[in-house]
């Protein structure tokens, strides 16, 4: 506010460019506080909790029992010795090995029908493997839940009526396959779109000169779609892997509706577990870290490892 | 602009010592002048509770209690210990669950009102009281409802098989055998490794108390030999075959109530209600009676179940929120509300006056609540721990392996894993456990 002219001799310059300085910040403001309060804010919170921890003295009852003190890396060395933490670590890669190829493998088949094709039942089944995206999580989990349990099944009627027994797809060996399932289901329709929008923006001459020289519809797809739209297979692999390795709300749902889920089933469900059952949230703030390190080492390092690449290939 | 800083500072500084002046308050009981309106609020999850509560506002309208609707036992216990974390937020009146006493108490979140409400002790069954008190001399809440185990049984399957309702576990499980035998379908029951707190109520029956307290040490019993028996009982019925493995509370659970496979429940007071809601086409088939017992000649019973009213250590009126939880749970009018709008069975030794008419979906068995109440007479006193929590999503893990596995022998394995998974974390936290 003192910048105001004070006398005319002032260059109008002088305060116009302070006021476009300014300018950014302002325009910046509401994003970066959103930013600093919900994530930066959040995360630096995180961090300085797990390094601390509760130590309690005698019964612990009471007033004053407890107090907040200092654990150094300790609950960072008690995450990795869990023993209930690399089973976890094991299943989602096992899970993640099921779902990114299936996924992507669906998505791309999906994408590449519906730009052959290019129909007006396009826009419809467009529409309707798109719509379980627009279904939570949560949700779509309780409806498969329900498809699973044997006795509130439709299905068990129909594979009964064929003469099969259905087998109880909550235990011991299927239960990777049933989440795997719903996360499939939930997730082929938005990477179907990402992969169909880049091929949509491939310019159609490529295709006539080709076809002109006699190739076919598949060495169509497979020899200019597929390494034209790689950039956009890169992304969504990169994406499905950071979905995989915080896979919570599916098996989190499906837990009560069976004895084989258990609170330790996937990384993210012994944060929960250590936070909002045990009341720890210092040995949770720390494996929430280890598990943000993690994501980012190996979304980065994939990137790095074809990034340039595949990236480059466009210019 | 440097205006509004000012003003904020000074909001600030207002509000801090505002907050600090409430906690002198806090330590003095109350800070309301006479003739001062006190409002106090109540968190809790008991149906139509808000009905119960106009009661007393309207009999007390120097103090007005609001009910803040929770969604269960857990949420609230999260909510609460956030909000004594944050130092705000927290009501003055909270629901309890018995087991959760600990941990809240812990976590500094619950009031002694030993001084306030201690002269209610005669009102209550000492399993009730036990809960409340730890054992000590301090008091942390105001016993509000009770779930004494109830057996439930469907008797057209028992008539049509010349069965007696069971009085040991031996009949039990001799009729769970027979039920199975007559019809491979049919289940007299299911283990269930989500309910923590049925088992717990189980193993209180044959004589166990997890948690104990002994000067300022804690003694944890999880894997005493009356636990393993019960596990071993268990085990050895889901291993032969004759009792389901799948967990209660599941829509595939419902259904199996509904449609007659599932032709018991060994369950609590509350019994009926649940049947209710998921059984509602079996109505008039289902009778309660007391838990198979270990000993017929000395009956015992467990918990499952039940909740005191208890008073938060941010609660700046103290004293009134203490006669408003005396009433509620110890005033016949309360008592009467409690039972007939709320839907609990009172913890009150005085509650028989209240309970006249079976629930309705048991319609057809007018002596309900003489059971429920020899059932809540001989109620066994067990102690809870400071790290309930621990110990009940250890039950979840371990138990699941072991009713997937169909082997007795996993069963008693997992009370191994569950006693060494809550003294170790009771140790690393820094509690005093003998052993």
């Amino acid at each position: 506010m003192s910048a105001l002219p004070t006398s005319s001799r002032t260059p109008r310059t002088a305060t116009r460019r302070g006021g476009r300085a300014a300018a950014p910040y302002s325009f910046l403001a509401p994003a970066l506080i959103l930013f600093v309060a919900f994530l930066a804010a959040p995360i630096v919170y995180a961090g300085y909790l797990s390094l601390r921890r509760v130590k309690v003295s005698g019964l612990g009852l009471g007033a004053g029992a407890r107090t907040e003190i200092w654990a150094g890396l300790s609950n960072y060395s008690r995450s990795l010795a869990d023993p209930d933490f690399m089973p976890s670590v094991y299943r989602i890669g096992a899970y993640g090995l099921i779902v990114v190829p299936t996924m992507l493998g669906l998505a791309l088949l999906m994408a590449l029908l519906l730009d052959a094709g290019r129909t007006r039942v396009g826009t419809f089944s467009r529409t309707a493997i798109f719509l379980p995206y627009a279904v939570p999580a949560v949700i779509s989990s309780l409806l498969w839940g329900f498809l699973y349990l044997p006795r509130v099944s439709p299905f068990t009627d129909l594979v009964q009526g064929l003469g099969f027994t259905p087998p109880d797809v909550l235990s011991g060996s299927w239960v990777l396959w049933a989440v795997a399932n719903i996360a499939v289901w939930g997730g082929t329709g938005f990477n179907m779109i990402v992969i169909y929008t880049a091929l949509r923006a491939i310019p159609t001459d490529l295709f006539e000169a080709a076809r002109l020289d006699g190739a076919s519809d598949r060495q169509i797809a497979w020899r200019i779609k597929i390494p034209i739209v790689l950039p956009s297979l890169i992304m969504t692999f990169v994406f499905s892997l950071i979905a995989t390795l915080q896979v919570f709300a599916e098996p989190m749902t499906l837990k009560p509706l069976s004895n084989t889920i258990s609170s330790t089933w996937t990384p993210l469900m012994k944060v929960y577990r250590d936070a909002f059952v045990r009341n720890d949230i210092y040995s949770a703030a720390a494996t929430s870290v280890i598990i943000a390190v993690a994501t980012f080492a190996v979304s980065f390092g994939f990137l790095k490892l074809v990034g340039n690449r595949a990236f480059n290939q466009e210019d | 602009m440097k205006k509004t800083i000012v003003g904020v500072l000074a909001a600030t500084l207002l509000m801090t010592s505002a907050c600090s002046s409430s906690d002198d308050d806090a330590t003095t009981g109350s800070s309301a002048k006479p003739g001062e309106k006190v409002e106090l609020t109540y968190w809790t999850w008991a149906p139509n509770m808000d009905k119960v509560v106009e009661g007393w506002n309207t009999a007390h309208p120097d103090i007005h209690v609001t009910v803040n609707k929770q969604d269960g036992g857990d949420p609230a216990v999260t909510k609460l210990l956030t909000a004594i974390k944050a130092g705000s937020g927290a009501p003055d009146v909270m629901q309890a669950e018995y087991q959760k006493i600990p941990t809240l108490v812990s976590a500094n979140a619950l009031a002694d009102i030993a001084k306030e409400s201690g002269s209610l002790k005669s009102k209550f069954p000492d399993s009730a009281w036990n809960a409340v008190t730890l054992g000590g001399e301090a008091l942390y809440g105001v016993p509000q409802d009770s779930g004494p185990m109830m057996f439930y049984y469907r008797t057209d399957v028992f008539e049509k098989l010349g069965l007696q309702a069971p009085k040991t576990w031996d009949d039990y499980a001799a009729a769970a055998r027979k039920i199975h035998a007559a019809n491979k379908k049919q289940y007299l029951g299911t283990f269930s490794a989500t309910d923590a707190g049925w088992f717990a109520g189980l193993s209180q029956q044959a004589g166990a108390s997890w948690w104990g307290i002994n000067g300022d040490t804690w003694s944890v019993a999880i894997n005493d030999a009356a636990t393993q028996k019960v596990a071993g009982y268990w085990g050895g019925l889901v291993q032969e075959g004759v009792i389901d493995n799948k967990p209660m509370y599941t829509p595939e659970w419902n259904a199996a109530l509904n449609d007659g496979t599932q032709v018991g429940w060994t369950s609590s007071v509350w019994g009926p209600g649940v049947l209710e809601g998921n059984a509602a086409s079996t109505k008039g088939k289902w009778k309660a009676t007391l838990l198979p017992q270990w000993d017929a000649a000395s009956p015992a019973n467990g918990n499952w179940g039940g909740s005191a009213t208890s008073v938060t250590t941010q609660s700046k009126h103290k004293a009134e929120a203490a006669q408003f939880i005396a009433w509620l749970n110890t005033d016949p009018a309360g008592i009467k509300a409690l039972a007939g709008t709320a839907n609990v069975y009172p913890a009150s030794v005085d509650s028989s006056a209240a309970l006249t008419t079976p629930p309705a979906f048991l319609s057809n068995q007018p002596d309900f609540y003489t059971v429920a109440a020899e059932a809540a007479k001989i109620t066994k006193p067990f102690t809870y721990g400071p790290n309930v929590n621990v110990a009940y999503s250890s039950y979840n893990d371990a138990f699941g392996k072991a009713a997937t596995s169909k082997k007795a022998a996993d069963f008693t394995a997992a009370l191994t894993t569950m006693q060494s998974t809550t003294v170790d974390d009771m140790k690393n936290t820094g509690f005093k456990v003998a052993g």
